[in-house]
């Protein structure tokens, strides 16, 4: 299969303004009686469905939610990144894609992140006169911070609930919509397949999770905005339902993953507990902006601080080891995500780290109480303060900016992070990898879209902070919008898809084939166990490091559990009613495909890039080496029916960024 | 630690439902909805039922999990959901009541899961700005002053998990629909249409079935938020102040 990225000819700077200026449109007449679905209905699928039923399409959108509020998208905390140079600190469209493009490891396409550069101004305007809440300088202007993997602050932020409020503007403007007609709202609805006619997406196959009714819903063309997959992890920091089923149905029917093996690990996250534990927390990236990260020296340190005859303050400053800022001098604590990961892993390997799991490192923020605190007793013309007040003065200014945050660090580990360094670990948290689209964010599947996380199209082999918010609104309010036409204006002439078509009475039969069968397995062990053991081998062998063995090992082993589930999981109640577990088996399910793809693909990739670290390819000092000559391609996979999955390659073309070594040193 | 559950159990909306009782052992480390998790797991390994609950998140941000835990929305730690509470805040041999939002307005679907669309309702009533894509000015526009903004962010910090609906004894929604209408109501964004938009979300809230306030201030103690009922005078003078100047007989 021949993939062609449909990237318009011409400039950088200006493809998308011209290929906008001189695109197919749909005539309003036409638009009124043309129905497009939306399933999933977080910042991309709400902003899009918004936006779709605004300019007079007839939408149809779908959330597995009870409402599109609930979106996992709401827990984003840091901020959104906007290439505005409010800040005057050299910051241009120019900036934002080259830092994207590097922090992505030179794995993405030029001109799909120059133009969500070139949009991320677009955004920040659309969302304040959404009345979005952002935080704000004394004069009344827009407040920046910084965040990692870049040397200019651009980050847009609404105290550490960024993803909530821009979510909220979204869910607003589709709310707006639903009470229009313009949009109609299938809430508690899951897809569980697509239906293709004549080869074009026509419709989905739901499940209305309320009644279990098997439902048929057609349109003209399907877009997918349903997340990434980082729960096949079982243990990440996305909530408990966020799933890989949409996509991976659309997979089964012929559309292709891409870049799947690129998962990203944020460095700052509440250590594990317990085998009991459901998820991990994030503790947002801004942290860095103050925390320092550090494990001790000495081995009778970690030792005393593991058994509890310690604490992170009776360590000297001495025998601390700094290590960002001692490997990482030109971006101490901000180095991008994937780099911070490993060096906590590499501080942890080595036996430095300091719980009784020996994984988790130190985030300090005694020094930045100190200087907050030296300053303010400064500004408030306090001579010689004592060291308790410069504390006190010094924990109302942490506080202020990050006391959501704090708090929350407190309500789940039990201690008072004012007064000892919290311990953070690496955690899974999003993936880059995703449905493969085309410049249009469209799939190879005619009439089939991805949106946000669902695609990969935008971060390469790592995604920088705060431009997850930014891709997905940039998707769903400045970009589908314009570029769907490019399908629908060749389908005015076509009537209204009937819902009693074949292909969609099979897709149904198909649906509810597979529910019974997993009903009727009967078997001893529950969804949630195999989801845990899923999670473990995936850590364990596709996780911050990989090697070939590992992978080939993890691959048998994801096989023998998948035959295991269908053989032995037990999932109660039937399927007509409102069934949790049976929703969870589904997805699980699917997971259980997904695991094995991403290993073949992380097999496949015989160099490290982004959050894809081959423990064989990497520099004498432990930095990821990349093989720009046979791996700077997009994989894009075909999964058919459990057979052995299928490699297409899209050769990345760099025409305006030269390929150097990602170094933050 | 050895705890004893009295779970609401309830197959669906017609049925009648009960306390069911259950051991468990649970170590403070957990999380409540992680207790949770545990005993379904039991259940499960014995071909029973598992308890329904809704959560989604778990760090306390997109409002799905919604307990009645000894008598209280979210339980006993102030300003903090159900998923967010640990185990720590209990006692060895405790006996723990859970049981779900109860008000006529949020119908129970099964055992600790209501139906909250009524809250999408009120906020498709009217909780918006009119503002197409595409139409924004520069952000930096209208300035807007930093503490305002800090204000309209506080009431915007809802999370729509209807703990003020389930503390109340009249399972009124003012505290959440007032959240709604501060939030917008106080960025000159919003503010245009604010006459409008009080009218027709407070229509929207009685027609939904919610009850009226009677200032217990019961809504601003549970909210994990910690909203302030402030909201709810505010709204209650813009209510009269759009009632007067509407045109409407």
């Amino acid at each position: 299969m021949k993939l062609d990225s449909k990237i318009p000819k011409g400039e950088l700077a200006e493809k998308w303004t011209k290929y906008r200026g001189t695109m197919n449109l749909v005539a309003p007449n036409n638009k009124r009686r043309i129905e497009i679905i939306v399933v999933g209905t977080g910042l991309a699928g709400a902003s899009a469905a918004a936006t779709l039923g605004e300019l007079g399409y007839k939408v149809k959108a779908f959330t597995f939610h009870d409402s599109p509020r609930r979106a996992h998208s709401i827990a984003a905390q840091g901020g959104i990144n906007a290439a505005k140079n409010y800040q005057n600190d050299g910051d241009s469209v120019y900036r934002l894609f080259y830092d994207t493009v590097k922090g992505g490891d030179y794995r993405s396409r030029e001109a799909n992140v120059h133009r969500l550069a070139e949009v991320s101004r677009n955004i920040i305007d659309q969302c304040v006169a959404q009345a979005v809440p952002f935080a704000r300088e004394y004069g009344g202007l827009l407040a920046n911070r910084s965040f990692g993997g870049v040397q200019v602050s651009r980050t847009f932020y609404a105290r550490g609930q960024t993803g909530q409020q821009l979510l909220l503007g979204a869910y607003q403007a589709l709310s707006r919509q639903i009470s229009r007609g313009s949009v109609t709202m299938y809430n508690r609805h899951e897809m569980l397949d697509l239906v293709k006619i004549d080869g074009k997406a026509r419709g989905i196959i739901a499940r209305n999770l309320l009644t279990g009714e098997i439902e048929k819903h057609a349109a003209h063309c399907v877009v997918l905005a349903t997340g990434g997959y980082g729960n096949v992890f079982y243990l990440s920091t996305n909530a408990m339902g966020s799933n890989v089923t949409a996509a991976w149905r659309a997979v089964s029917k012929g559309a292709l993953m891409a870049n799947p093996c690129y998962t990203q690990i944020h460095p700052t996250c509440i250590p594990v507990s317990g085998e009991y534990q459901s998820k991990l927390t994030l503790m947002s990236e801004s942290l860095r902006n103050d925390g320092r990260v550090w494990v001790p020296k000495k081995k009778e340190d970690v030792m005393a601080i593991r058994e509890g005859r310690k604490n992170g303050n009776d360590i000297a400053e001495d025998d601390r080891d700094y290590y960002l800022e001692r490997r990482y001098p030109a971006f101490g604590n901000l180095v991008p995500r994937d780099v911070a990961s490993r060096a906590a892993k590499t501080a942890c390997d080595e036996g430095h780290g300091v719980n009784s799991t020996g994984l988790a490192v130190f985030l300090d923020f005694a020094s930045a109480i100190e200087r907050y605190g030296k300053s303010e007793a400064h500004s408030q013309g306090i001579e010689n303060a004592s060291s308790a007040k410069i504390k006190e003065l010094g924990e109302a200014v942490v506080e202020a900016k990050y006391g959501n945050l704090f708090e929350m660090y407190e309500k789940i580990t039990g201690e008072n992070p004012y007064k000892m360094p919290m311990k953070i670990y690496p955690a899974v948290h999003y993936t880059m990898g995703g449905l493969w689209v085309d410049y249009n964010l469209e799939t190879n599947v005619p009439g089939l879209f991805a949106l946000g996380e669902c695609n990969f199209s935008d971060h390469g082999a790592n995604r920088l902070g705060a431009s997850a918010l930014m891709q997905g609104l940039a998707d769903g309010y400045f970009v589908i919008p314009y570029t769907i036409g490019q399908f629908l204006s060749k389908e005015i002439r076509t009537p209204q898809i009937d819902h009693n078509d074949p292909a969609f009475n099979h897709a149904a039969k198909e649906t509810e084939a597979r529910i019974d069968k997993l009903l009727g397995v009967k078997g001893n062990q529950s969804v949630e166990s195999f989801h845990r053991r899923l999670g473990k081998i995936m850590w364990e062998y596709c996780g911050m490091a990989r090697n070939k063995e590992g992978l080939e090992k993890g691959r048998k082993m994801i096989q023998d559990l998948r035959k295991e589930f269908w053989g032995d999981v037990f999932v109660p109640g039937t399927s007509k009613e409102f069934n949790p577990e049976l929703e969870k088996a589904l997805r699980v399910a699917d997971f259980l495909e997904m695991g094995e793809l991403m290993i073949v693909d992380a097999h496949d990739r015989n160099e490290s890039c982004g959050g894809h670290f081959r423990t064989e390819y990497r520099s004498a000092e432990g930095e990821a080496e990349r093989n720009d000559e046979d791996y700077k391609y997009v994989a894009a996979w075909a999964w058919i029916n459990d057979g052995d999955p299928v490699l297409h390659k899209e050769e990345l073309e760099f025409n305006n960024i030269e390929l150097k070594t990602r170094s933050y040193k | 630690m050895k705890l004893k559950l009295k779970v609401w159990r309830q197959k669906n909306a017609k049925d009648k439902g009960q306390f069911e009782l259950f051991d468990i052992e649970a170590s403070e480390h957990m999380s409540f909805l992680e207790m949770m998790d545990v005993l379904n797991e039991q259940l499960i390994e014995k071909k029973k039922e598992p308890v329904a609950f809704e959560h989604d998140c778990r760090e306390g941000i997109c409002g799905a999990c919604s307990m009645v835990i000894n008598g209280q929305p979210h339980g006993p730690q102030q300003g903090t959901t159900t998923c967010q509470l640990h185990m720590r805040h209990f006692k060895d041999g405790d006996t723990i009541a859970v049981e779900p939002w109860r008000a006529k307005a949020f119908p129970i679907i099964k055992d600790l899961v209501v139906d909250r669309s009524a809250f999408d309702h009120i906020i498709q009533a009217g909780g918006f700005v009119s503002v197409n894509t595409g139409q924004a000015q520069d952000g930096n526009a209208i300035p807007i002053e930093k503490t305002q903004a800090s204000k309209a962010f506080d009431a915007a910090a809802c999370i729509g998990c209807g703990a003020c609906v389930a503390a109340c004894p009249n399972a009124s929604a003012m505290l959440f629909t007032a959240a709604k209408i501060a939030h917008l109501g106080l960025m000159p964004q919003g503010k245009i249409e604010e006459n409008q938009r009080v009218l027709s979300m407070v229509k929207k809230m009685d027609d939904e079935g919610f009850g009226k306030c009677s200032n217990t201030g019961a809504c601003e103690v549970e909210c994990p938020k910690e909203i302030s009922i402030a909201n709810i005078a505010r709204m209650n003078r813009k209510y009269m102040a759009a009632t007067l100047a509407s045109d409407k007989k």
